[in-house]
């Protein structure tokens, strides 16, 4: 492994599920410090591709992460280098916040040990960071949607990996929370030099955030570049069978829906 | 669009340190635990049909402790029924009262299902036709095969107990339903199937039948020493692997994709714990028959009153299980004295609405 490699590397991924071709060869480069947002229709492959960049999905065909390929990693080391946050993760009843937070520590602990004052630290800091060192005590399922995003959230920091993938990390939020959380998401990219692997729907959120969005329609990668190069009227339409308008505001791409006449 | 510095004005101003205590076993609760074993302990040898003098009990367990050297007052006829009668058979309830009550823990969080349970997962009907086999082939087979018995049982126990835990699981696992009542009806089922195995054996021999009764329904042996020492290296075995994996079952609580994503090998740590659990109940089954819902009643107690991790759930719930089956047991010898209650219709008469208590607020958690 070296500092040239890239973070993610795939070569003609191929993923299927009871017989359905999700994943139809995807070759996909991220490097060091990017945003990629990768977004597409409904059932595109999007979440089956984050699955299988991190070999929780079986497929075939190539994925390096650091130059090594995902699948002869053992899940702790794995689990050093890229942390996840599911599109709906389990709530656990009955758990706080901290104990919730410290399981992103478990590739960290040794094997039938148990966490240490470093450990700690380390979850100490991404409570504060994420401005949730009041809410150490709380119970899960007491939290509000956006409370418990920045759980999720910590859970994740605390693996302290290089790689973030988030899967819809915002589809349960209201814009201003979704704000809250893209924006200290980027906050902490640039902080830790993180990199960062996102799906979305929503494309003005995407345009928004994404250094480079790459758009999956029926398993394959068919645009990959900017926002503003990626996100235009005729690939909504041909891709989405959207009727939407493009207007370029300058901080990205805003996509207005037109209602049928 | 606020910039990242905005953000990072408040977080940057907190300068105190937040306490933080994480879900470990609070010694507390070990105090608690080891209490209730020492009390029910000393309960247990002192009551029966000749009550023991507690203060006399309580120095000669003290002067069984290596480099104490204590006279307990005790005639040589009380000593003999303290220690070759109630201490074994007490020492045995603690191992498979501890043993149901590791395992049901175990299997809660394995299977992320609160209802789960040896005895409700089919495993202790799967031990149950293990040794229903070996006692009707030990009446058949003369005395070539009864050298090797006494260890047989608990190994047919375990076969048994595995295949039974495979099949409910792979019954419940098709059609892809987390409903945790559909783990349960597959045990039943599969319990069903076994216990009709387990019948189909004992007609075939009459002479077997009552044998195979007075074990089926639960007894504490009164084998003396022997039931200790064949329990013990299965129950060191469960305890250690289980207890080793305590914080791997609170890293499973969030999903197996999850777990996995956090550096977890879920499937692998399933079968190990899986396989652990079953040892543990098999050999608690082979000693002791079939004791129900401790397993259930221990484990939810404990998560009640000491917290949900299972740094806490396990060790405690090996403990005051322990506890629990020996004050059952005392139940049992003297509720209808001079007759025994079989055991196990003592740890029904409570388990059963204790359930039915955990199935309705399971119920509750999950609309």
């Amino acid at each position: 492994m070296t500092a040239a490699d890239p973070v993610i590397e795939t070569r003609d991924l191929r993923v299927e599920l009871g017989g359905n071709r999700i994943l139809d060869g995807v070759d996909l480069v991220v490097h060091a410090g990017e945003w990629v947002t990768v977004i597409g229709p409904n059932g595109a492959g999007k979440s089956t591709f984050l699955g299988a960049v991190t070999g929780l999905v079986p497929a075939t065909g190539d994925a390096y992460l650091l130059g090594r390929d995902v699948r002869r990693m053992r899940h702790r080391e794995r689990a050093r280098l890229v942390a996840s946050v599911a599109q709906s993760p389990v709530v656990p009843p009955g758990v706080t916040v901290l104990d919730y937070v410290l399981l992103g520590r478990t590739a960290h602990i040794p094997r039938f040990g148990r966490e240490s004052a470093a450990d700690l630290d380390v979850v100490h800091d991404v409570l504060v960071r994420l401005e949730l060192h009041a809410f150490t005590g709380r119970v899960l399922t007491t939290l509000s949607g956006g409370e418990l995003q920045r759980v999720f959230l910590a859970r994740a920091l605390a693996q302290q990996a290089r790689l973030l993938l988030l899967d819809e990390p915002t589809s349960a939020l209201d814009i201003g929370h979704q704000q809250e959380v893209l924006d200290l998401v980027d906050a902490l990219r640039r902080d830790h030099e993180l990199t960062v692997l996102t799906t979305m729907h929503d494309l003005s959120i995407t345009g928004a955030y994404a250094d480079r969005v790459v758009l999956l329609a029926g398993g394959r990668v068919v645009a990959d570049g900017t926002p503003r190069e990626v996100i235009t009227e005729a690939a909504l339409a041909t891709h989405y069978q959207a009727r939407v308008r493009v207007i370029d505001t300058g901080d990205g791409p805003l996509v207005v829906p037109i209602r049928a006449r | 669009m606020v910039k990242p510095a905005d953000r990072d004005a408040p977080a940057r101003q907190v300068p105190v340190r937040v306490p933080l205590r994480p879900a470990r076993l609070r010694p507390v609760w070990l105090v608690v635990g080891l209490l209730a074993v020492v009390g029910s302990l000393v309960v247990g040898v002192s009551v029966g049909p000749v009550t023991l003098p507690l203060t006399g009990v309580a120095r000669e367990l003290v002067s069984l402790l290596p480099w104490v050297d204590l006279d307990s007052g005790l005639s040589e006829r009380q000593q003999a029924l303290l220690l070759e009668l109630r201490l074994p058979r007490v020492v045995l309830g603690l191992l498979v009262g501890g043993l149901l009550a590791l395992a049901g823990a175990c299997y809660q969080g394995v299977f992320r299902n609160p209802l789960a349970d040896p005895h409700l997962l089919g495993v202790a009907a799967g031990a149950g036709l293990g040794v229903t086999a070996v006692i009707t082939l030990r009446r058949s087979g003369g005395g070539a095969a009864t050298g090797a018995l006494p260890f047989a049982t608990p190994l047919a126990a375990f076969v048994g107990a595995i295949t039974a835990v495979a099949m409910t699981y792979a019954l419940a696992s098709r059609g892809g339903d987390r409903a945790p009542s559909t783990l349960i009806l597959s045990g039943v089922a599969v319990s069903a199937f076994l216990a009709a195995g387990q019948t189909f054996l004992m007609q075939r021999d009459a002479d077997a039948i009552r044998e195979v009764y007075s074990w089926l329904l639960g007894r504490l042996g009164t084998a003396g020493w022997r039931d200790v020492l064949l329990v013990l290296p299965y129950a060191v075995v469960t305890a250690a692997v289980v207890l080793l994996h305590r914080r791997d079952l609170d890293v499973l609580s969030v999903g197996d994709a999850e777990a996995s994503a956090l550096g977890l090998d879920p499937q692998r740590t399933r079968y190990l714990l899986t396989a652990a659990a079953s040892l543990g109940t098999a050999a608690a089954v082979s000693v002791s028959g079939l004791i129900g819902f401790v397993g259930i009643i221990v484990p939810h107690t404990v998560r009640l009153l000491a917290g949900v991790g299972y740094r806490t759930i396990l060790p405690v719930s090996a403990l005051v299980g322990g506890a629990f089956l020996v004050l059952a047991d005392l139940v049992a010898r003297t509720a209808a004295a001079p007759a025994e209650v079989p055991i196990g219709v003592v740890t029904a008469f409570l388990g059963a609405p204790f359930f039915v208590l955990v199935l309705r607020t399971s119920a509750v958690a999950r609309s």
